[in-house]
């Protein structure tokens, strides 16, 4: 988990006498065991990085850093995360460097005592092997404006640059400043800091931007309220402008979009300095949060009169977190230890959930933003649990789960995460892209009961297989669960399981997911019976395989025989308006939305139906229209705010068809070849008047054209996806994944459709609904390859390289050939009128030789890559 | 030619070969307290005191180091793993670290100039971890205290640094790492060392896992290690001692991974038997080191613990002709690490 490079990092801060008055005082007292505890709860809650800091006047602090630094040395799950040693002093500074052993952070250096004095602690810090925090601070003073702290930043890069002080190594604090002071010059400071972000990270490649948020709130002490509200509305505009950590307590920020909205505008107002008298109202408001935070103007709802337990189970079940920390805090100040809260009507109303989706009277959706509350109530009892030292609360089992190697999928792994979380199992989520070292790494030193897999791509199949028999060779016998859209119970049954002596079991979906862990887990025979019974299921399958033989294959030299013949005397190929690519860059989010296919998105929520009829389903219509209304109002925020800058690429060559192959060629002469994709062409046995496809049957073998594309919904995710985890917010960050994916596939739809009647211009006329579209009922095609009427993924690299598709559009390829970010399509286009989508479905060893000497691969490497069709 | 260019040079060439130890050689040679001692003056017993051998019997340390060279060995290190002023304390013999290193030193210039066959080799003054540690309390009671502090460790190695440059090292070879933090005061020694001398002063870097897992002594994993030291820019980092090819292989796999410098390894001759001594025959050393070759892990190998002149030879046949490590294309990226490796995305 540590070694995860994720986008937002929080940086501990209650290890800091200056931040937290508990561990001053337990420094001051010499309760150094005390405060070495404070460290190890504040890694165990997520801290990445542990901000050390022991300025305080009546202290030695460098011998109290020292002190605590070689203590939590000789603690192995507090030592694993690098420390951030936190100094106005170099002494303390140097004191903290001799003690630790791993690469640390140095909090901070700058160009106070001019430039000879920084350069030189800066060689030391290199010399002791750390990165720094460069404070925006010269001779004159602190920067305040965005012009200053830009300007220092930038000097100070350039200096430390030319000194051989690696950039990676860099992390600027452009300084957070106090806001709605009342003095006139500090209302832009907020401003100031975001847009000089934005302009350090421009101007200073690798640098990294980080900030300490209590001072912005500062004239708000004492009104915690009112002061998370501020520091949430500010990350939630700084992460997207390039900061890349803050030094925070992460359980103590409220999640934007649940702050009251009328707070919420007004800590908006006065972080963005939008009006004038945004201070003012702050202050106003911000006498109705003092002391405790209570909702101002509650709406008088007739559950709100129920006892705290059955509140608190309304809340769960309906997802409603508006109340709940309230409501929380209620239930904890009469329960006897905060523990009980959880083990009580917490889990008590996490168990209606479980059992109203169980029963099918709840849906994914719904059960996520459950889960939502529930975090939010926990994040709440958290510090009072940790006050008293108490065990957390046990639960049913602990599972890592991965998104295997190559592959960038994680919408699905992240709903059953979610789901199993609501059920009491610990969840290790190592992310996606996961090799299988880090997979077994993770499950040894978590003591894991079950390693969950996923995978969306087909050669995920095989990394899941790898993954399966290192399992085996490390003796692991902890059950194996495998899901993801290209999983499946054969797949399972014939590779997977066979690798793995462990327990194997293929999961169709979350809402199986629950189940089956907890029979895994329990102690009683479930579990047992379980494991028999799948046990024999996939012995049958593999019995039926093995007796039913494989469906006849038509010899290859036959099925091309049978090519489909596509008429070309009548069809002359149309010359494309575009030759060559074309960068299309002038596409919105506003753009696209008509053009989004729904089903899909209710389909990966698990809810069954065809958009629009769903809405107004007679099972799933509520809890439909709820998702859709939220999906909505995210589209929103995502245009509004531009979340996402959705960018394209498409191409066109002239080609001639060679076999089953299309040839690319430079130019119009057709005589300098550039590229070559052989394409697959079905061998099973078909009846009388149907033909044996291949795609190279729609090209003409004299002159014709073939397009590509690659599109992607926008780099921009990974920063608001971060913040929706930090605000534990997992429904939002599902929501936006799901939606990026529509995205993806909208433009795909929108660029064919201009291809259609511009960009290639054979359609030129073309007027078509939205449901047509969606339906397909169109010329031409636009086949992906690793989809079937294409399945060899590895024909990407060559369209991306035609394409230019990775400098023009940012998106990348995994080894596994996977696109990154995950929101992209890519694919050819045919013009052919005939031209049509079929599968290749399985092929025969003749076709997989032949295929491997035309694209000039190991037989080996072909196998590999096909395996799915063999 | 720099020493650092020229080790390049060489190691995008072909393979490197390090010699093997020399505390197996002189156990296989039965040496007498007497031996130890010769003429040096010192009261205390002196069996075992295998770095005061330099002073007491360098024709016999010449004797090695040319059956290495014979061998066929590229990289030779000084015999002065416990030449510092802390580990001599338990001879009483702290005041002759500087011979000691010095007349190592000059032992292998002095075989090396011998040779006259225009083939480029390096010598590396071997600098152990001593037997005190920065980064672990010998008081399981008291887990903030230390025996040692950083700037006293540090002067420690400068000592025996400066002495092994006097006497014509090429390189510092910081061997058998066990605690990263002895490791980075060693290293910045060196540095400070170089600054003086108004040169650059290579330094290689070798780590000693204490567990499978592939953890050292303080508990830092290999990715992690490699993280904390990538700043002294070594001309190879690398393990050595620790198990025998078998069990580091999954370790020198990771290094190879994440390292972008020249990786050098030198195991130890399998695991001891049940008598404590190390059996496995040089062939099967040599072939388990060329199976790392062959997957392109490394730049150079030698032996430790157990090994002879016959297991760097049987190396030295093994891996010739296959291709040398190529380093990998690191991104630039913050790297941090505590005992875990932790990446900031770029």
């Amino acid at each position: 988990m540590t070694s995860s490079a994720t986008s937002f990092i929080n940086v501990g801060e209650r290890t800091n006498v200056t931040g937290s008055a508990r561990f001053k005082k337990l420094i001051m007292a010499d309760d150094y065991d005390a405060a070495v505890e404070v460290a190890r709860q504040q890694v165990e809650n997520g801290a990445q990085i542990i901000d050390v800091n022991m300025d305080e006047g009546l202290l030695d602090a460098a011998h109290a850093m020292e002190t605590f630094l070689k203590l939590i040395a000789a603690e192995p799950d507090i030592a694993r995360v690098p420390v951030m040693i936190d100094s106005s002093k170099w002494n303390v500074i140097e004191t903290g460097l001799k003690c630790v052993a791993g690469k640390a952070i140095v909090n901070s250096i700058s160009m106070k005592e001019g430039e000879a004095a920084f350069l030189d602690h800066a060689r030391k810090v290199r010399r002791y092997g750390a990165a720094a925090i460069v404070m925006a601070f010269d001779e004159t003073g602190q920067a305040d404006t965005a012009a200053r702290k830009i300007e220092i930043c930038e000097r100070a890069y350039n200096l430390l640059v030319a000194d051989g002080f690696p950039a990676e190594d860099i992390i600027f604090d452009p300084n957070v400043f106090a806001v709605a002071t009342g003095i006139e010059e500090h209302n832009n400071y907020g401003v100031d800091f975001i847009e000089a972000t934005r302009e350090i990270k421009k101007r200073c490649p690798h640098a990294k931007i980080s900030g300490g948020l209590s001072n912005l709130s500062f004239s708000f002490r004492g009104n915690e309220p009112v002061r998370r509200a501020m520091h949430s509305v500010f990350l939630y505009h700084a992460i997207p402008a390039g900061m890349d950590m803050a030094i925070v307590n992460a359980g103590q920020l409220d999640i934007y979009d649940d702050i009251d909205p009328e707070l919420r505008d007004a800590c908006e107002d006065v972080v963005l300095n939008r009006r004038e008298d945004a201070t003012d109202r702050l202050l106003d408001l911000a006498e109705r949060y003092k002391g405790g935070g209570a909702k101002a103007q509650v709406k008088d709802l007739a559950w709100r009169e129920l006892p705290v337990a059955e509140r608190l189970s309304h809340a769960l079940v309906k997802g409603m977190d508006e109340f709940v920390v309230a409501d929380t805090e209620e239930a904890r100040q009469s329960a006897e230890k905060p523990i009980h809260v959880i083990e009580g009507p917490l889990m008590d109303g996490m168990n209606i959930v479980g059992d109203l989706f169980g029963s099918g009277k709840m849906f994914l959706p719904q059960v996520v933003k459950s889960a939502r509350v529930m975090k939010k109530a926990v994040a709440h009892l958290i510090p009072f649990i940790e006050d008293e030292k108490e065990e957390g609360a046990r639960a049913k089992g602990r599972i890592v789960m991965a998104t295997v190697k190559g592959d960038v999928h994680d919408i699905g792994k992240n709903i059953v995460g979610v789901v199993l979380q609501c059920n009491n199992f610990e969840i290790i989520d190592l992310g996606v892209m996961v090799p299988w070292q880090d997979i077994l790494k993770a499950a040894n030193e978590n003591d894991a009961d079950i390693i969950g897999l996923s995978g969306l791509i087909t050669p995920s199949l095989d990394e899941m297989v790898t993954v399966a028999e290192e399992m085996q060779k490390a003796g692991m016998t902890m059950p194996l669960l495998i899901g993801g859209a290209t999983t499946s119970k054969v797949h399972t049954a014939l590779k997977i399981e066979q690798a793995y002596a462990g327990p194997t079991l293929h999961v169709l979906d979350a809402s199986r997911a629950v189940g089956v862990a907890s029979a895994l887990t329990s102690d009683g025979p479930g579990g047992g019976e379980l494991v028999e019974k799948t046990r024999s299921d996939y012995e049958k399958i593999r019995i039926d395989r093995a007796n039913k033989g494989q469906s006849k294959l038509t010899p290859i030299a036959a099925a091309r025989a049978n090519g489909f013949v596509a008429d070309f005397a009548e069809y002359k190929p149309p010359r494309p308006n575009i030759v060559g690519t074309q960068l299309i860059d002038d596409v919105t989010v506003g753009m696209l939305r008509s053009y989004i296919d729904w089903t899909p998105f209710f389909r990966s929520w698990e809810l069954a139906g065809n958009y629009p009829a769903i809405l107004t389903d007679e099972v799933v219509g509520e809890s439909a229209t709820s998702l859709f209304g939220d999906a909505q109002a995210m589209l929103d925020r995502i245009e509004n705010e531009a979340w996402l800058t959705p960018r394209g690429v498409a191409g066109f060559w002239p080609v001639k068809r060679d076999g089953d192959d299309v040839v690319v060629f430079a130019d119009e002469a057709r005589t300098d070849e550039i590229a070559r994709f052989a394409m697959l062409r079905q061998q099973m046995v078909k009846r009388a008047g149907r033909s044996n496809m291949c795609l190279a049957d729609f090209i003409s073998p004299e002159a014709d054209w073939l397009g590509g594309f690659t599109v992607t919904a926008g780099t921009g995710i990974e920063p608001i996806s971060a913040r929706f985890k930090v605000e534990n917010d997992d429904y939002s960050d599902i929501l936006l994944k799901a939606l990026a994916d529509r995205l993806a596939e909208a433009f795909a739809e929108f660029l064919h459709a201009r291809t259609r009647r511009e960009l290639w211009g054979y359609s030129p006329n073309e007027q078509l609904s939205d449901e047509d579209l969606i339906k397909e009922r169109y010329r031409g095609i636009r086949p992906a390859p690793g989809y079937p009427a294409c399945p060899d993924h590895t024909l990407k690299p060559t369209l991306f390289g035609l394409l230019d598709a990775t400098s023009q559009t940012g998106v990348t390829l995994t080894e596994s050939m996977a696109m990154l970010p995950a929101s992209s399509v890519s694919g050819f286009y045919f013009a052919h009128p005939d031209s049509q989508y079929f599968g290749v479905a399985r092929i025969g060893r003749d076709q997989l030789g032949d295929y491997a000497a035309r694209r000039g691969l190991d037989i080996d490497d072909a196998e590999r890559w096909l395996r799915p069709n063999l | 030619m720099s020493i650092r260019s020229d080790f390049d040079a060489l190691r995008r060439e072909r393979i490197l070969i390090k010699d093997g130890p020399y505390g197996t050689a002189i156990q296989n040679r039965k040496l007498t307290e007497a031996d130890y001692r010769g003429d040096s003056g010192l009261t205390a017993d002196q069996r075992g005191n295998n770095d005061l051998l330099n002073l007491t019997c360098p024709d016999l340390i010449r004797e090695i180091a040319d059956e290495y060279l014979d061998a066929g060995a590229d990289i030779l290190a000084t015999n002065t793993f416990n030449a510092t002023k802390i580990s001599q304390g338990d001879y009483d013999a702290e005041h002759l670290v500087g011979d000691i290193n010095r007349s190592a030193a000059r032992v292998l210039r002095q075989a090396v100039d011998a040779r006259q066959d225009g083939r480029r080799r390096f010598i590396c003054g071997a600098v152990g971890p001593t037997n005190k540690t920065l980064s672990i309390s010998p008081d399981v009671n008291n887990p903030g205290f230390r025996e040692v502090a950083f700037d006293g460790v540090k002067a420690v190695y400068r000592e025996q640094i400066d002495a092994l440059v006097e006497g014509g090292v090429d390189i510092i070879l910081i061997e058998t790492v066990f605690d990263t933090l002895n490791a980075k005061a060693a290293a910045m020694a060196a540095m400070e060392a170089g600054d003086d001398l108004g040169r650059d002063l290579p330094v290689m870097l070798s780590m000693t896992l204490t567990d499978m897992a592939g953890r050292n002594l303080s508990g830092q994993t290999v990715e992690a290690f490699w993280y904390s030291v990538r700043h002294v820019k070594p001309l190879t980092i690398g393990l050595n001692c620790s198990f025998g090819a078998t069990e580091l292989r999954p370790h020198v796999a990771a290094l190879a991974k994440v390292a972008d410098a020249p990786v050098m390894v030198y195991p130890n001759a399998g695991l001891p038997n049940e008598m404590g001594e190390y059996d496995e025959a040089a062939e099967t050393t040599a072939a388990l080191v060329k199976s790392w070759a062959d997957e392109g892990y490394v730049n150079a190998l030698g032996g430790c613990c157990g090994t002879t002149p016959e297991h760097i030879a049987a190396m030295c046949a093994a891996v010739r002709g296959v291709a040398p490590r190529q380093l990998p294309d690191m991104a630039a990226a913050m790297r941090l690490s505590g005992l875990e490796p932790f990446t900031v995305a770029a």
